[in-house]
């Protein structure tokens, strides 16, 4: 069975030291927090952008715009061809005269269409590829064109996919700045500790020279590093909250002049679980290395 | 209890606090190991609670060579052995039934059992009405008595001191010299390094003198 009593003494001990000096407390921690908010509001407005790609289209569409002059008939064959065709999941009918009048709906075209003479605009096919894979889509897209009916084929896809892969990018920025202000709160706990060793020497020589074991030395300010990290985490979730909701109305309202409609959310529950995780992990970690560092001399016994 | 043999110790710009050391302290026995200052007494210590490494030679205690033991065994030694060191060590910012409860404390001992032995060690060496006061409101001899309560309450078998009676005037160093004398009398063995070995010499002590850090024949 474990013991846990030395365990809820260096707690004692490390939440002792935490309270002792809060002032010291709450600077180093507020640090913890502000190197976490970054790469934690990168992620949670990344996230709320990325919802918003996949909810415009997730999947890649194709339009296959016909000429001007095919004959109804040659129409009803092309439709038969493309519902035959077992790479097309989906296929949709736009005709010339309700392409017209959806550019017509569109803000800005209405004027534009009026003194329009004639329709200029072609009946078309819209259709959702069966697979996603890229050589399949394109070897669609080049029997598409191929065909004596079709004039244009457009892959409507790629704008929303050049948004993914932007988010992806800046998805995993925001994890190399995150891993690059975790390794600068590794060092800030590390030196916070090495000062904490530094005062406590005498008690340290002493309890070594005791019996103490090296573990029993070390809980203390593991447990300090840990809680200091967590706290921190806390910190960062109260900042990344109060930024969303400055942000939010600014960003919806940027969104609304692009007639897209964002819901900003905050983190869930697993990112903020996540968050202090990270940042407990962290102060634990530079709590480690400070320790191993600074007592492995064996003339401090 | 605890044998020297043929130990040398020699520091990083080749000083020998130690050299070629032979000797053996029996089971229940009252050893004063006597010496100059920079004669090798704290080098002989520091070696027995495994401080520091021979650069030749073995140091057994109870059986285990310290040079042998990994550094998550040396801890269980030292509960094994009460340590005063010439600088009484005790922490000031604690008071004095806090200083001698450490090495209870620190060894998972329950805190109710370990206040009661603090108790009594603290009357063994007559300071039991100074449990609350801090170190820095007592004179010389009181902190070297509150050294001693911390370094016999975990009961030892083997109490060594490092010159226990130094800076002490010698009303001070009679009680400190007649303290260490009821321990022996209860079965402990002790080992003393002190300069002013005649504050032992009533006591039947065996005698050894260090000179340069070597054994005097």
């Amino acid at each position: 069975m474990i013991n846990l009593h030395p365990h809820r003494m260096a707690l004692r001990q490390a939440l002792r030291r935490l309270l002792g000096k809060p002032l010291g407390t709450l600077l180093s921690s507020l640090v913890v927090a502000i190197a976490l908010t970054l790469p934690a509001l990168g992620y949670v407005l990344i996230d709320n952008l990325s919802g918003l790609a996949h909810g415009m289209s997730g999947k890649p569409e194709i339009s296959v715009f016909l000429h001007r002059n095919v004959a109804p008939t040659q129409l009803q064959a092309v439709e038969t061809r493309l519902r035959a065709d077992k790479r097309i999941a989906a296929l949709r009918f736009v005709p010339r005269d309700l392409a017209l009048k959806q550019l017509a709906a569109r803000g800005g075209f209405a004027d534009v269409t009026e003194v329009l003479g004639d329709n200029p605009l072609p009946d078309a096919f819209v259709l959702e590829p069966g697979s996603e894979d890229p050589e399949l889509f394109k070897a669609l897209a080049t029997a598409l064109t191929a065909m004596p009916e079709v004039e244009h084929v457009q892959l409507d896809s790629a704008w929303v996919e050049r948004l993914h892969a932007m988010l992806q990018l800046a998805r995993w920025s925001m994890l190399l700045l995150g891993a690059l202000l975790g390794a600068a709160l590794v060092i800030v706990t590390f030196n916070t500790i090495r000062l904490q060793i530094l005062t406590q020497r005498h008690e340290i020589a002493v309890s070594l020279l005791l019996g103490v074991t090296r573990n029993y030395v070390r809980r203390p300010f593991l447990y300090f590093g840990l809680l200091q990290g967590l706290l921190g985490g806390l910190l960062a979730w109260g900042l990344v909250s109060g930024s969303l909701a400055l942000l939010a109305p600014r960003l919806i309202a940027l969104a609304r002049s692009y007639n897209v409609v964002l819901d900003l959310h905050g983190a869930d529950v697993l990112q903020i679980a996540a968050l202090l995780i990270f940042a407990a992990l962290l102060g634990w970690l530079g709590a480690g290395l400070s320790v191993r560092r600074h007592l492995h001399d064996r003339a401090a016994e | 209890m605890i044998r020297f043999e043929r130990v040398t110790k020699r520091y990083p710009g080749g000083h020998e606090g130690l050299s070629d050391v032979s000797l053996e302290i029996r089971h229940g026995e009252l050893l004063v190991l006597a010496g100059h200052s920079g004669a090798g007494k704290s080098t002989l210590i520091k070696l027995i609670a495994g401080l520091e490494k021979p650069t030749a030679g073995k140091v057994w205690v109870s059986g285990q060579d310290v040079d042998g033991l990994r550094p998550n065994q040396l801890p269980y030694l030292r509960r094994s052995l009460g340590l005063v060191m010439q600088e009484h060590r005790l922490l000031m910012d604690r008071t004095v039934f806090d200083n001698v409860m450490l090495p209870l404390l620190v060894t998972g001992y329950p805190p109710a059992d370990a206040a009661k032995r603090v108790r009594v060690a603290l009357e063994k060496v007559g300071l039991a009405q100074f449990e609350r006061a801090m170190p820095v409101t007592l004179s010389g001899g009181e902190q070297q008595r509150a050294a001693i309560a911390r370094a016999i309450v975990n009961r030892p078998s083997v109490l060594i001191a490092d010159e226990p009676t130094a800076h002490l005037d010698p009303a001070y160093a009679r009680e400190i010299a007649a303290l260490f004398r009821s321990f022996h009398a209860a079965g402990v063995t002790i080992l003393l390094a002190t300069h002013d070995d005649t504050l032992f010499s009533p006591y039947g002590a065996r005698r050894i003198e260090l000179a340069k850090g070597k054994l005097l024949p």
